[in-house]
């Protein structure tokens, strides 16, 4: 017998529960994003940031907490002098070499954390309450909206969030041994105010209004 | 539970961060000329005030920066916030 070598996403066997959690997308869906490529990037963007550009087609963001996109891929601020750059599945080596190709010579750090998160996306009106049960930002339409992004914790676990529409579309990066944890912790947390939703509907409107 | 204003991200609640101790103990210049005595002075002995007192913090849940926070040890007052490399607040001309 031989063992399979297909790779397996850390919320492979979760598809016939998101799909049924995400039964009214309008109020409440959820998805993993899986096998995207993350590059850790850290380089001085004032003086290098062209450079970057011209590699991956996208700005770096300055102003803390937000993302930008351009070409193939977003990058995501974490720190003054770090991004996290998203791009499609399959584009890490490249990336990877063509960064550092571009950036030699230059202090800096490229970093393949490819296997390092996943992401979970979720939408619809309940999106943001849920997020809030567990999280200490804000998460308001009127303070996280496009395009903010934010590390924080979401229920003990480290996450970063990026607000991609106001709908709201927010995705959940977070990592892989993590992953079952949130999602299993996100799909209660959409049961409850669905199920709340049923019993005391003018409430759960006026705490999304 | 205190809000820091992390000299990056803004207000934050305190879960996010770690705490680093006392704020600008300097390394010794020529450590291996420091006596014992002194060396476990550097190492081990803080001060303990009874009012400001200026600490260092890590937004390790956040964007995993170092700054200083200079917050009243009593009241937990938080009465400044700066990156590492800037002067503390009463130094300032």
């Amino acid at each position: 017998m031989t063992a399979s070598t297909d790779r397996v996403s850390p919320l492979e066997n979760w598809t016939a529960r998101f799909a049924a959690a995400s039964a009214t997308p309008v109020q409440f869906s959820i998805r993993e994003v899986a096998f995207a490529t993350h590059i850790n990037l850290r380089v001085d963007a004032a003086a290098f940031g062209a450079k970057v550009r011209a590699v991956l087609g996208c700005d770096l963001p300055v102003v803390a907490n937000t993302w930008t996109t351009g070409g193939e891929c977003s990058a995501i601020w974490l720190g003054p002098d770090e991004w996290l750059v998203v791009a499609p599945d399959g584009r890490n080596e490249s990336f990877c070499a063509d960064l550092r190709t571009a950036l030699s010579g230059v202090h800096h750090a490229v970093t393949d954390l490819s296997a390092n998160r996943t992401m979970l996306e979720i939408a619809g009106s309940d999106a943001r309450v849920a997020l809030a049960k567990g999280c200490p930002l804000d998460l308001h339409g009127s303070a996280f909206k496009p395009p903010q992004s934010a590390q924080s914790l979401l229920a003990k676990s480290q996450v970063l969030l990026q607000c991609v529409d106001a709908n709201p579309v927010i995705r959940v990066f977070v990592r892989n041994s993590f992953a079952a944890y949130v999602a299993e912790w996100l799909l209660d947390a959409a049961a409850e105010l669905a199920a709340s939703r049923n019993l005391d509907t003018p409430r759960i409107a006026n705490r999304l209004a | 539970m205190l809000q820091i204003d992390c000299p990056w991200c803004g207000m934050r609640e305190e879960m996010e961060f770690s705490y680093g101790g006392q704020a600008h103990v300097a390394y010794p210049k020529d450590p291996h000329a420091v006596s014992d005595e002194d060396w476990a002075q550097y190492l081990f002995m803080r001060d303990n005030p009874k009012g400001l007192f200026l600490e260092r913090w890590v937004h390790s849940q956040g964007c995993r920066r170092w700054f200083n926070v200079e917050r009243h040890t009593v009241t937990h007052e938080i009465t400044a916030v700066y990156k590492p490399g800037e002067p503390p607040p009463a130094a300032k001309p």
